[in-house]
């Protein structure tokens, strides 16, 4: 694929073992790339929500969508829009000496990033935001060692009024 | 009232109108197939080999509509059902398979015939479900008849653990609920309306989502309504008469040449429940170039995969269509129309300089009885006779089209034969009947009018022919010279074992086998160098047909 886009997908689906296999499954099976997916608990205990960020073209988000949605599983299924609110959370262990302490701290404070654990060789840093200011953060701490890494992917949720339980299938297909 | 979960088991499928089961008893299913036995009502149909007993509620599905019901034990019982529910699932045929497992307490500790069957058959099903307790075991084979009969038709298994068919819980009876299909709004159909107005050489390309919506006599009015010719997939043969002048026959890889020209000269195609796959528009990116596409199908996932079309209607075909009819204004005659039936008529022609195999099948679509069902295995023989035999009616043909199962046919012409009451043709190849001869035993067993046209050229035609084709000749492992007797065969299991050797036998031996309404296979000597022909290459695009070769 010549330029392939982000697309980012929120769906609710059965709180049940095995969904994540099954979707997973259907990913693999139809070649589709995935660069992160999340799930997470809902307010109602029968769904959880996936978050899912695709790599590839308009086609394969149209043909991914409808795939998904043919899974008995899958309740509800929507495209995020950009201006959706987007948030990742990151853990990252960074090397650190005396020398370089202050500067790791001035960095975390630009970019609102918590100091969750120090000890005299290394510092746990923790920083929630979009994807791109994590990808931002990471690249200015590179040049002290990054030790270690953990993003959780991306969780998604639109703006204003609308919510993804909103249309009536949300309960038919319960 | 309290019952155990195999009885209630047993009542939903009864619920569900289930009269016929096929199955393999074992360990993980001997509390089902007790209760089957104290229950008596549901007649079971005991195979050879589980994957037999698969094909056979398979073809019981495709020749009756109805779903077919399948049940095996756990482990290499239910391993044995993989490929029949593929082929049932790649042709979007409901079928419900039911296999036991080992009892909670053993569950995941690869307990003696454990296997985590809902993890193999996930990409296979429409949905599958593990069912833990006997609580929720009735509303799980409820819904799994449901999914297996919703939108786009298609396989469900449950598992159920063994600890569930003995545990004691409450029943009560329910009634199936079976959602009606969402109507097809007028709007969606505005644009389809016209852009076939518009055309002055439309198309109609039906498959086997008309068989399945059961809109045969839309599909007659519509190709009337506008003068338009029609050519089937070969899961959409049946769903347009083939003696209807309309009628262009198959279209795809081994089509018929007028199919062919006519997806050439036509500008625009309305596809009826069709998917576009690669062995019907064989290059997707010239299939349908500088064509106006309208696409009527139930699964939106099919809508713009492999062809793109400019007017698309979700929904089920049957209704569609009654939608759609009377927004269309009748044309009363065409000249694409006329130019097309004539060039039908004239390949139908030419055609008649038949080889034997084609004889043989020709002849037997004369004799065979009023009503006859014909199953097919996969290879020549199966193309042939899509090509040759005339299918009147839907769910005269019963192939495996999406699969390619070589092995179908022997148990979905169990199935058929239990399904219909009527006689079954089976045209089969040497290479496909050994793959699961072992089924007529059940076909004896239960004295099923079966007769087995068995197109013997000593070698893997299909195969063969792409080597003659692909590669040079080299006929590596297709030419396999067995010394069966299929004659003696076929009589040691209990069934009448005839021969064709030469033309003349054709009509003596098929007039004595469709008269014997029990197993019958006739074992037709054909060459191996009989082809399949016409022929698109694999990718290829619809001008470049082979309709004859030079043997090198």
């Amino acid at each position: 694929m010549e330029n392939p886009t982000k697309y980012t997908i929120s769906a609710l689906v059965a709180n049940k073992s095995g969904v994540l296999t099954r979707v997973a499954a259907l990913f693999a099976r139809r070649g589709y790339n995935i660069e992160s997916l999340s799930v997470c608990a809902t307010e109602n205990d029968e769904f959880s929500r996936m978050t899912i960020v695709l790599k590839g073209d308009e086609y394969i988000l149209a043909q991914m969508m409808k795939q998904m949605d043919k899974l008995i599983d899958v309740k509800k299924i929507k495209y995020v829009e950009d201006e959706a609110v987007l948030r990742e959370l990151m853990l990252v262990k960074v090397r650190t000496n005396a020398e370089t302490r202050t500067q790791i701290f001035e960095i975390s404070q630009i970019f609102r990033a918590n100091v969750v654990d120090a000890s005299p060789e290394a510092t746990i840093l923790e920083l929630t935001g979009k994807p791109s200011k994590l990808d931002g953060f990471v690249t200015m701490l590179l040049p002290y060692g990054v030790m270690e890494l953990a993003r959780t992917g991306v969780t998604a949720i639109s703006r204003g009024n609308a919510c993804i339980g909103d249309e009536t299938d949300y309960k038919e297909k319960v | 009232m309290k019952k155990s979960g195999a009885e209630i088991l047993i009542e939903c499928l009864k619920e569900q109108g289930v009269t016929t089961v096929f199955g393999y008893p074992g360990g993980a299913v001997l509390d089902i197939y007790d209760a089957l036995y104290r229950d008596g009502s549901i007649d079971h149909i005991v195979t050879a080999h589980e994957q037999g007993a698969a094909h056979a509620a398979d073809g019981y599905a495709r020749a009756s509509g109805r779903t077919g019901v399948v049940i095996a034990t756990s482990g290499p019982g239910a391993t044995n059902l993989v490929t029949g529910i593929a082929t049932a699932f790649m042709d979007s045929v409901p079928v419900v398979a039911i296999t036991g497992n080992v009892g909670a307490k053993f569950l995941g500790r690869d307990s003696f015939q454990e296997i985590d069957i809902t993890g193999i058959t996930m990409p296979i099903t429409k949905h599958n479900f593990i069912v833990k307790t006997a609580e929720e075991l009735a509303p799980t084979v409820r819904a799994a008849f449901q999914i297996a009969n919703t939108g786009r038709k298609g396989p469900v298994l449950v598992d159920i653990l063994k600890n569930v068919q003995v545990a004691e819980c409450d029943y009560t009876p329910q009634t199936p609920i079976l959602p009606a299909h969402k109507p097809v709004p007028r709007e969606a159909l505005t644009g389809a309306a016209e852009a076939l107005d518009h055309a002055k050489r439309p198309l109609i390309m039906v498959g086997g989502g008309a068989i399945a919506s059961g809109a045969e006599e839309e599909l007659l009015r519509l190709a009337q309504t506008l003068c338009a010719p029609v050519a089937c997939t070969l899961m959409g043969l049946g769903a347009f008469p083939a003696s209807h002048p309309l009628f262009m026959g198959m279209m795809g890889m081994h089509g018929s040449e007028t199919a062919a020209k006519a997806v050439l000269r036509s500008d625009c195609i309305l596809a009826v429940g069709t998917r576009f796959s690669d062995r019907v528009a064989l290059d997707r990116d010239s299939f349908a170039a500088k064509k106006t596409v309208v696409q009527i199908d139930i699964d939106d996932a099919e809508i713009d995969k492999n062809v793109f079309v400019q007017h698309s209607v979700l929904g089920d075909v049957k209704e569609a269509l009654t939608t759609l009819l009377p927004m269309l204004s009748p044309v009363e005659a065409r000249p694409f129309a006329a130019a097309m039936t004539r060039m039908r008529a004239q390949e139908n022609h030419r055609r008649k300089r038949y080889e034997l195999g084609h004889k043989v099948i020709a002849e037997a679509a004369r004799l065979a009885p009023e009503g006859t069902v014909v199953a097919t295995d996969v290879g020549q023989h199966q193309m042939w006779t899509a090509q040759i035999y005339p299918f009147e009616r839907p769910r005269m043909l019963l192939t495996s089209g999406g699969l390619g199962t070589m092995g179908f046919g022997m148990g979905a012409a169990i199935g058929a034969a239990c399904a219909t009451g009527k006689h079954i043709l089976l045209v089969t190849g040497d290479g496909s009947f050994n793959m699961n001869l072992n089924e007529l035993s059940t076909a004896v067993s239960r004295g099923l009018p079966i007769t087995i046209l068995l197109m013997n050229n000593r070698a893997l035609g299909m195969v063969r022919q792409w080597q003659k084709l692909f590669y040079d000749n080299r006929f590596s492992q297709t030419v396999v010279e067995k010394k069966t007797d299929y004659v003696k065969f076929a009589e040691s299991f209990g069934a009448t074992g005839l021969c064709i050797r030469k033309e003349k036998d054709i009509v003596p031996v098929l007039k004595k086998a469709f008269s014997i309404p029990a197993p019958v296979l006739v074992d037709c000597r054909i060459s191996e160098d009989e082809n399949v022909l016409p022929m698109i290459k694999p990718g290829a695009t619809y001008d470049t047909i082979i309709t004859k070769w030079e043997e090198k």
